[in-house]
């Protein structure tokens, strides 16, 4: 009995050192996210993010840790699945800064979510590195919660650099100004399309069709037949990764060949070269990468070898960039001090896999906007001021039969 | 011209609305288990038939040779495991609706998370018989054609086996009346299970043959799931013939929304329809009313 109670006397102690050595010394750099790994965002996250998130974390403790004045911490992880709800997702990140206490947080999936527990980051003053976020509210965003930071900066820029491809297009005489645009009724769609619609007419094109559909549509083919019918020059689509794969292949039956024909997210990923194979040239999407870069070579043979699969070409890389902006910021500022953190990541200037990386209004300076598959690689065209900028191939080559 | 453009990818829509619908109609009409995971099982099968395609190089017509017999046993033994302990303790239908919603909810987890852990949450997609066919002059995808052809094929051969046959008859008998139905000796337990393990069947041919020609992902099955729901209530549940003729409906109606008023109000239509016809036939198209 009395050796019973010591034993629970001792246990008791050393419960208490145990619980009280992390305020005394820091054993490790405890990172939490809430991502969806199951809904309807899933299939998002599972090929941008979490990929990412995981290579990024399993590299750093592979070389040591975090390195945190003169000593490396390694990283632990706490992770919840947001089930793709908003307010699940506010709940979980709740949930890791005030119980699980995490140092940092990483951001979860999409535009919505990501705004929804925005004024959580804000309040506790975590670093919101939103990766797969395309807002048009982002700079006013920025100033609002200057701990977020929107790496997919705002859809009427996007639009714009389209507009940018289709100008100089026509000032070459290679196309003409009829342009058909379909858009998911959803945030990207609307977005995109409400931030296109007067930049297209602006620049003097011609809207021969413009219709949105809802998310879920599962045949596009009245939709690719009345675009048929319109005759249009240019097919531009803001679409869901299912309707971008499901317009392209009714596009393919149908024989409706533009000279330049765009498609929403998912034509960066690499299920869309499996897809259509030699038919996925010429087509061109939202994204894109400067894929000369020996950096992104290099990190693509590595998402390979611990994914098991390519990365997509537009939000993975800016992924794994904020996440070594996030790194580099961590070890200048040299401890865990958010604020500082965040401040850094603000000014400074960070050599990252896609290049020189500084925020402006807390969006990054150089993205890419327009992208083109040419022989099965997807590069970047378009803002054509961007570094490393591939010249459009034209015109869009036709269907083959696969 | 534009006319049967319209009508004829229509047509292919709804068959598939059909198509998807089939199996629940019979899971919900004559076994009495709202089948919640039901999307879960049609995705199940698509990445079967993905994976057999791809890894194994068996095309998907050849697939559902293996999927469904499989989706049939599965089924049977999920009925038999799982479901027949809530059918023995339910004292009354409501009851046993309550908790086959309950349980299959349940299920659907399982089977979702079993998906994610072997396929992960990605979109998958392939290419088989996606080659333009012309029909009356307009222009078609074969896979979609397949599965038109599949779904009117598997609808009128079981319309027939429940209304000709000795086995569809005791099927019919226990949908409408499961205490009457043991007075002239149908093993209600039996032919529950039946009719459970075909829905299953079902709906795995369902999911092979949409996998041709849909995108999908280890969580789109409640998706799956209500748009059966919506055909199954609207056409009656528990009649096939209901479910054929409220899939047409519903992807005819989708289409010429589509074609010629605006895509946008594609859902606005389907809802109308589904909110007009529960008003004008509370208990579905081919439905008996309660009394």
């Amino acid at each position: 009995m009395k050796h019973g109670l010591t034993g629970l006397l001792a246990g008791l102690l050393a419960g208490a050192a145990l619980t009280a050595l992390p305020a005394l010394a820091q054993e490790s750099v405890k990172i939490g996210w809430a991502i969806s790994k199951t809904g309807p965002n899933a299939g998002g996250a599972t090929i941008s993010l979490i990929p990412n998130y995981e290579m990024w974390v399993k590299e750093i403790n592979a070389a040591g840790g975090l390195k945190l004045g003169d000593k490396r911490l390694p990283i632990t992880v706490v992770e919840y699945d947001d089930r793709s709800s908003s307010e699940e997702a506010v709940r979980a990140v709740e949930r890791l800064i005030n119980q699980d206490k995490v140092d940092f947080l990483l951001a979860p999936w999409g535009t919505g979510v990501n705004l929804a527990v925005g004024p959580v980051f804000a309040k506790a003053g975590y670093p919101q590195l939103a990766t797969t976020a395309v807002n048009e509210r982002a700079v006013e965003l920025g100033k609002r919660w200057p701990n977020s930071f929107w790496f997919l900066g705002q859809g009427s820029a996007g639009a714009g650099a389209l507009v940018e491809v289709l100008t100089n297009l026509r000032k070459d005489g290679k196309i003409g100004n009829t342009v058909a645009m379909v858009s998911v009724a959803d945030g990207f769609g609307i977005d995109l399309s409400s931030a296109g619609r007067p930049l297209i007419e602006k620049a003097g094109f011609k809207l021969v069709y413009d219709k949105s559909y809802p998310v879920g549509t599962q045949d596009m083919a009245p939709i690719v037949t009345e675009v048929q019918r319109a005759n249009p020059d240019v097919f531009v689509a803001f679409s869901y990764p299912p309707d971008t794969l499901g317009l392209t292949e009714q596009s393919r039956l149908l024989g409706f060949n533009p000279k330049v024909f765009y498609t929403g997210v998912g034509t960066a990923f690499p299920l869309y070269k499996q897809r259509f194979g030699a038919n996925a040239q010429g087509v061109m999407g939202i994204g894109g990468w400067d894929a000369s870069r020996p950096e992104l070579q290099d990190y693509f043979k590595r998402h390979v070898a611990f994914a098991n699969r390519e990365p997509d070409r537009w939000a993975s890389p800016i992924t794994y960039a904020a996440l070594q902006m996030l790194q580099q910021a961590i070890e200048r500022v040299g401890r865990v001090d958010r604020a500082a953190v965040v401040k850094e990541l603000q000014t400074g200037s960070f050599e990252t896999i896609v290049g020189t990386m500084k925020m402006k209004d807390n969006i990054p300076t150089n993205l890419w906007w327009v992208g083109q598959w040419q022989d099965g690689e997807f590069y970047g065209i378009a803002p054509t001021t961007n570094q490393g900028a591939r010249a459009p191939l034209f015109p869009k080559p036709a269907w083959v039969a696969q | 011209m534009i006319l049967i453009d319209a009508l004829l990818s229509g047509v292919t829509l709804g068959g598939m609305y059909a198509l998807i619908a089939m199996g629940l109609t019979l899971q919900y009409g004559v076994a009495r288990i709202m089948n919640l995971s039901y999307g879960e099982f049609l995705i199940a099968a698509a990445f079967l038939a993905f994976w057999f395609f791809t890894g194994l190089g068996v095309n998907p017509p050849a697939g559902l040779l293996l999927v469904v017999p499989l989706a049939f046993l599965v089924n049977w033994a999920i009925y038999r495991a799982l479901l027949t302990w809530l059918v023995a303790r339910a004292k009354t239908r409501a009851a046993l609706e309550v908790d086959s919603i309950l349980a299959t909810f349940g299920l659907l987890f399982v089977i979702q998370g079993i998906a994610l852990v072997a396929f992960g949450g990605a979109y998958y997609s392939y290419s088989y018989l996606a080659v333009p066919v012309s029909v009356l002059g307009s222009t078609i995808a074969a896979n979609r054609l397949v599965a038109l052809a599949a779904a009117a094929v598997i609808g009128g051969g079981l319309y027939l086996v429940m209304t000709r046959t000795r086995l569809g008859t005791a099927l019919r008998a226990v949908a409408v009346d499961p205490v009457a139905a043991q007075l002239v000796a149908i093993d209600i337990r039996a032919a529950a299970a039946f009719a459970f393990a075909l829905g299953g069947g079902l709906v795995a041919a369902g999911g092979v043959l949409v996998s041709m020609f849909l995108t999908f992902s280890a969580t789109m099955g409640v998706l799956f799931t209500m748009k059966a729901l919506i055909v199954v209530i609207m056409g009656g549940v528990g009649n096939l013939m209901g479910c054929l003729v409220a899939g047409l409906l519903l992807g005819l109606a989708e289409t010429l929304v589509s074609r010629f008023v605006d895509p946008g109000l594609t859902l606005a239509a389907t809802f109308t329809l589904f909110l007009g016809i529960l008003l004008w036939r509370p208990a579905g198209l081919f439905g008996k009313a309660a009394r």
